[in-house]
């Protein structure tokens, strides 16, 4: 038991415009949430209204238990990747809680060109999966999409993580014992049509759902057979002809109702077994974490002050406390949960990196799930640290993050660059979600150390040709990458093309940990066997 | 103002009265509790009597002894003589207070007691036979100077002679049973072509309560004010009378709500009103506790015509108004009667204080045409605290307690609140917020009804000539009181918020997944309340039907932050609750600020506060039930009760709502109609069967 105690002061200058411009990049981000929840827009909504249909987000408000949390993921996906913007890349996903199970929810969203599958719709699609079947939880599809969008067939189609992927999961989750659960609420065309085929229970809207491998211009092409979608492939033919689904509903509401009476019928139980507490809030106030950290990241902050407003009672018992400070280890609780926390106090040196492994092959030990706060510039540099092999003693602690098995969940609060990534859990090391503060910024190494080294090979160069390179020239070289670096290091950036599962305003990181951790709790904790550690 | 009789009578009272120490109350429910309550604060010894299903009732448990009668029904315990006496024989108990109801007015019972040597606690035999043959009472008050009711009392019960005498009374009238009481067998009859049918009814239920079908006939007054007053005689046959009470506001000709003093009275019409009382009492040597019930015609132009209507021989159920205004125990007084003292007071001494109300809390669904309840009653508590009044204001005399059970096989009333203020307005003030302060859970009650009619403009009214508090109010007002509900935003953001609050309160388990706060990334946590009349739900715990009732509340905030918006029918609006003591709260929307008393009965929400009360019924909006639903073909028993008689004969043609059978639970009758068009296909019980709740009583096939 060991309360962190603060040496924040809310009245000073320095936290005060810190809380200001990080709170201006929440309230963006909140725009930003916002302007995406409306999916293809108020006129593509209302055309989607007046068939009766209820809009994507309706549909999972009325599917999940009521007030019941639901955290979705990668909601920034495909935002200002294509030519023109497909919001949340016309897939919402996420956990939520339906007949008191958690459950991976993967919803098109009709809205949006027709929710049909651009590359990054499909990624995000395998991405919910993963997490389903990382956390064990049961997956419901509520369809509603045109299938694969054709002129961008090369990047769904072939590749081992394209569209097959989806069924490919579906089977092999399936077969884990995960159950799939399909509610039919729009078309299911050609490949589409697997998603209800393949689950193990189905549902369809009567006079909405539709079904088939070919559409009615297909059938029409191909054989000359004139017959309408609803006689082809409607919820009458499949409820009644077909088989191909199991349930029929009047509606979206009632097939919504359906499908929580499907997931209340699964006796479904935990497996995950962890010492819980009862949970209590943070002592220290989280809304003190945006004056803490800022949108800075030049300027260094103590990661105990942000781990006493994450976890439970600001309780952090710390371990190696003195050795290899600039990573901060220990042991505390997030909503009741045991955790072990990594926390980034500046430079990985060799002390902080075999310090880590230790920390982290105790957990696996003990099965405590792990929490990567990331704000990290990298590895210490130069002779004095290659000599001493801090190569190898980063070598150990990345050994130790990939082959650890108990649950891990990363959080960018700050700087995610070069190796200090790997060694902080980065998407690579397959923790089982990572997110992202709107201040962290990620890429191989900071925007200005890329430029210096550019510069610096670029001025050699130069030096071998006899050329001069004035501080001029130097500066207008170095701009471009600087600015390559911000842009492609941003979180929207890295958000959209879903290298993290979602940017988090700070003050809801302790609930989207407790959720997380919660639902993890669907999965056993397998024993780790750690590979050879470099000694 | 005295009625003292020749002194040397009271030589005689010795030879009369048995000193006792123990008393036995013959009734059950708040009755037994009240009179057991000053019995034991006059050092008597109590000892109660119980059914089956009363065995761990409150009267029961508050006795020093109880004695079982029998099984549940009322003729086999609370109405068992035989059973009564050899309880008091048991108990050494050397008298009996009947209560009301039962055996109050039951002179087969005094006889059997006076034999037996326990005293009566009331009046003797002859004086209940005097007054319990009401067509041979009003002959005797007539004979005494009493003013009557023009009507036809006479013992020939020939179906075409009764229609004969009312033709000539003129109507309306009043068909009446001769036995009766209550309300029971009771019917106006407006034309000479609805007498027969009338008749029938009336019949049917007398032969039903009073094993007796005989029928008195009554001019029926338009106007009609009911106004009784409280007479007491002791054995020396000293007459007084506590003054009146108004009991205008009925319903059903049972009484709602009663109050004293009668509004409007003049000093003059209380005096005339109060020695024709007295009279009455002593024309038939009453001793004891009684109340002479007299019409007063409220109509224009009649001001001060009152009628004899009848004399009941026992303590009413809303004896506290009078014992409010007065000051005095009529409990204590019927004792120290009984044990053969004076009465505490001469006339002159008695004086009137402040004006006093009884609301009559009953189980049973004003909504669903008082349709009585039965259950569980998780909780029954009154909130004087949380409702800033105080014990002298405020008095309930309950025969139930929180966790008690409210069976079918009894009178629904559960308790009574009186209240007491200086002046009318202010006790019915207190009254409305006594009727706030009421926590009733389990089991639903008339309090909203109570509410909306003590609420009611009208009621306030008490100018004497224009005057609105005649029997018939709640009929003619029937159009506000049951006004169809619709609420205000401000009912739905309340009802929205006491739901999110509770919601939020409760937690399954420790997993955050568990949480009801609605948490969303990014994005204002998001919660919707569905709301609707609670009647149209199908029961306290299922979902409404169809969403078409419903009204959805949006409730959204933000992390960390304490104000919601709520958005209702496209209107937005900031709220936030504070919980305050007890069940009090604070509700502000958009910066107005209100207090209220806020209770959850499963899925209703009730809120209260001295304006009324308002019941919401709220549901988690995941459990509405959007399937498709199949035709009900099917008449289910609404409550355990027995088949009366059956309508309609199997397989003919019938349309909707035509009546099909009756049945009876809890002393009323209950219809059930056609629900569509169509036919009975069959049957499944027959008039004398008992039924139990949710039994399917007949199949109906509707026509295709």
């Amino acid at each position: 038991m060991s309360t962190i105690s603060t040496q924040i002061n809310p009245r000073s200058d320095v936290f005060q415009a810190n809380e200001a411009s990080m709170l201006n990049e929440v309230g963006k981000l909140r725009e930003l949430t916002a302007a995406i929840a409306q999916g293809g827009g108020a006129k593509a909504r209302k055309r989607h209204e007046s068939r009766g249909k209820l809009f994507v987000r309706d549909r999972i408000d009325h599917l999940i238990d009521e007030g019941s949390p639901f955290l979705e993921f990668s909601a920034l996906a495909a935002h200002h990747v294509y030519e023109s913007e497909i919001p949340a890349a016309g897939v919402v996903t996420g956990i939520g809680r339906v007949s008191g199970v958690e459950c991976v929810i993967v919803a098109n969203d009709a809205t949006v060109k027709g929710g049909t599958y651009f590359p990054l719709t499909v990624k995000k699609h395998l991405r919910a999966q993963e997490v389903a079947r990382k956390h064990r939880l049961p997956c419901l599809y509520l369809v509603d999409s045109g299938g694969a969008f054709l002129p961008r067939q090369d990047e769904v189609f072939p590749d081992r993580d394209h569209f097959g992927r989806i069924f490919y999961n579906q089977a092999t989750m399936s077969a884990e014992g995960i159950p799939q659960i399909a509610v039919v609420m729009g078309s299911c065309t050609a490949g589409g049509a697997y998603v209800p085929a393949m689950a193990d229970e189905s549902i369809i809207v009567k006079e909405q759902g539709t079904i088939f491998l070919g559409g009615p211009p297909l059938v029409k092409a191909a054989t000359g057979e004139s017959i309408s979608a609803e006689d082809l492939g409607g919820a009458d033919v499949h409820a009644r002809v077909s088989g191909v689904a199991d349930y029929y509903a009047e509606n979206d509401a009632h097939a919504l109702q359906l499908a929580r009476a499907c997931v209340s019928r699964l006796n479904w139980q935990k497996r995950g077994k962890l010492a819980m507490q009862a949970p209590k809030p943070p002592k220290l106030d989280p809304t003190e974490l945006y004056g803490i950290v800022g949108t800075d990241l030049k300027k260094p902050f103590d990661v105990r002050e942000v781990i006493g407003r994450i976890v439970d009672d600001s309780d952090f018992d710390e371990f190696k406390r003195y050795y290899g400070e600039t990573l901060v280890t220990g042991f505390a609780h997030i909503h009741g949960y045991p955790v072990g926390i990594l926390a980034n106090n500046g430079v990985l040196f060799s002390e902080s990196a075999v310090k880590g492994a230790h920390f982290i092959e105790l957990c696996a030990q003990r099965q405590i799930p792990l929490i990567f706060l990331q704000n990290i510039t990298g590895f210490m540099v130069g002779s004095k640290y290659e000599h001493e092999g801090i190569a190898k003693h980063g070598a150990k602690l990345v050994t130790a993050v990939a082959c650890a098995k108990v649950p891990k969940y990363t959080v960018l609060i700050g700087g995610s660059f070069g190796a200090g990534n790997y060694g902080m859990c980065g998407r690579a090391y397959d923790p089982n979600l990572l997110f992202m503060w709107p201040n962290a910024r990620i890429s191989v190494m900071g925007g200005e150390q890329a430029a210096g080294v550019l510069s610096q090979v670029k001025r050699e160069q130069h030096e071998r040709e006899g050329r001069e390179w004035t501080p001029e020239e130097e500066e207008a070289f170095k701009k471009p990458t600087r600015d390559q670096y911000e842009h492609q290091g941003h979180p929207y950036y890295a958000s959209a093309r879903l290298w993290d599962d979602g940017v988090i305003d700070p003050l809801q990181t302790r609930d989207v940990l407790g959720l997380s951790l919660a639902a993890a709790m669907n999965a056993d904790i397998e024993e780790t066997r750690f590979g050879v550690f470099r000694m | 103002m005295s009625h003292s009789p020749p002194f040397f009578e009271k030589n005689e009272k010795a030879a009369r009265t048995t000193p006792f120490d123990t008393l036995l109350v013959a009734n059950r429910g708040e009755i037994a509790c009240r009179v057991m309550r000053t019995a034991r604060r006059m050092g008597l010894k109590t000892v109660a009597v119980y059914s089956d299903a009363d065995a761990s009732a409150r009267h029961v448990r508050e006795a020093d002894e109880a004695v079982r009668l029998g099984p549940a029904a009322a003729r086999e315990s609370y109405l068992n003589i035989d059973a009564v006496i050899d309880a008091a024989k048991r108990t050494g108990s050397g008298a009996i207070h009947p209560g009301y109801g039962f055996l109050s007015e039951n002179g087969g019972f005094v006889k059997a007691l006076e034999e037996a040597g326990v005293t009566f606690v009331g009046p003797p035999a002859s004086a209940i036979a005097a007054m319990g043959d009401k067509s041979a009472a009003k002959v005797r008050m007539a004979n005494a100077g009493v003013p009557l009711v023009p009507g036809y009392h006479g013992d020939d019960q020939e179906d075409t002679l009764l229609r004969a005498e009312a033709d000539k009374i003129g109507y309306p009238v009043m068909l009446k049973a001769s036995a009766g009481g209550g309300g029971k067998g009771m019917r106006v009859v407006e034309s000479t072509e609805a007498f027969q049918a009338a008749l029938d009814g009336c019949r049917r239920e007398s032969k039903a309560a009073f094993g007796d079908d005989r029928m008195l006939i009554e001019k029926y007054l338009v106007q009609p004010r009911h106004v009784e007053v409280q007479v007491f005689c002791d054995h020396d046959g000293n007459g007084v009378y506590l003054f009146e009470r108004d009991c205008s506001i009925q319903r059903r000709h049972q009484k709602v709500i009663e109050e004293a003093p009668a509004p409007g009275m003049t000093a003059e019409l209380r005096s005339a009103m109060g020695d024709a009382a007295v009279r009455a009492a002593q024309e038939i040597g009453y001793v004891g506790a009684g109340t002479v019930e007299f019409l007063l015609d409220g109509s224009p132009g009649r001001d001060g015509a009152f009628y004899f209507m009848e004399m009941n021989t026992r303590l009413q159920v809303e004896h506290p108004v009078t014992e409010m205004i007065t000051g005095q125990d009529l409990v204590e007084w019927q004792l120290r009667v009984a044990m053969g003292e004076p009465l505490p007071c001469t006339q002159d001494e008695l004086t009137i204080t402040g004006h006093s109300f009884e609301a009559r809390i009953y189980a049973e669904d004003p909504d669903q045409d008082f349709l009585p309840a039965t259950g569980l009653l998780t909780r029954f508590a009154l909130d004087l605290a949380g409702a800033g009044l105080s014990a002298d204001q405020v008095r309930l005399d309950s025969g139930v307690e929180s966790g008690d059970t409210v069976s079918m096989h009894y009178d629904p009333m559960l308790a009574k609140l009186i209240v007491h203020g200086p002046d009318r307005g202010a006790a019915l003030a207190t009254l409305n917020r006594a009727l706030a302060a009421l926590d009733v859970q389990g089991v639903v009650t008339n309090r909203a009804f109570l509410m909306r009619l003590a609420t009611h403009p009208g009621f306030k009214n008490t100018g004497f000539k224009n005057i609105e508090l005649d029997t018939r109010f709640i009929e003619r007002n029937e159009a506000t009181l049951f006004a169809p509900r619709t609420y205000s935003m401000e009912a739905y953001a309340s009802a929205a918020l006491i739901g999110l609050h509770q919601l939020a309160q409760e937690c399954e388990s420790d997993s955050p997944w568990d949480r009801h706060d609605g948490f969303r990334l990014n994005a204002p946590h998001t919660i919707r309340i569905a709301l609707c009349d609670p009647w149209l739900s199908q029961g306290p715990a299922q979902a409404p039907d169809s969403d078409e009732a419903v009204v959805i509340v949006e409730g959204k905030r933000n992390a960390g932050e304490s104000l919601w918006n709520l958005t209702i029918n496209d209107e937005t609006l900031t709220a936030s609750l504070q919980p305050l003591t007890g069940d009090a709260v604070a509700v502000t929307l958009n910066g107005h600020r209100r207090r209220l008393q806020a209770r959850r009965d499963g899925h209703v929400v009730i809120m209260a506060d001295p304006s009324g009360e308002t019941r919401l019924f709220w549901r988690r909006i995941d459990a509405i039930n959007h399937g498709h639903h199949e035709a009900e073909s099917t008449l289910t028993a609404p409550m355990h009760g027995t088949v009366v008689a059956l309508l309609v004969a199997p397989a003919a043609a019938i349309e909707k709502g035509m009546p099909l059978m009756v049945m009876e639970a809890m002393k009323m009758e209950h219809t059930m109609m056609a629900p569509a068009d169509g036919s009975v296909a069959a049957f499944h019980f027959q008039a004398g069967d008992t039924v139990s709740q949710g039994d399917v009583l007949l199949e109906f096939a509707p026509r295709e």
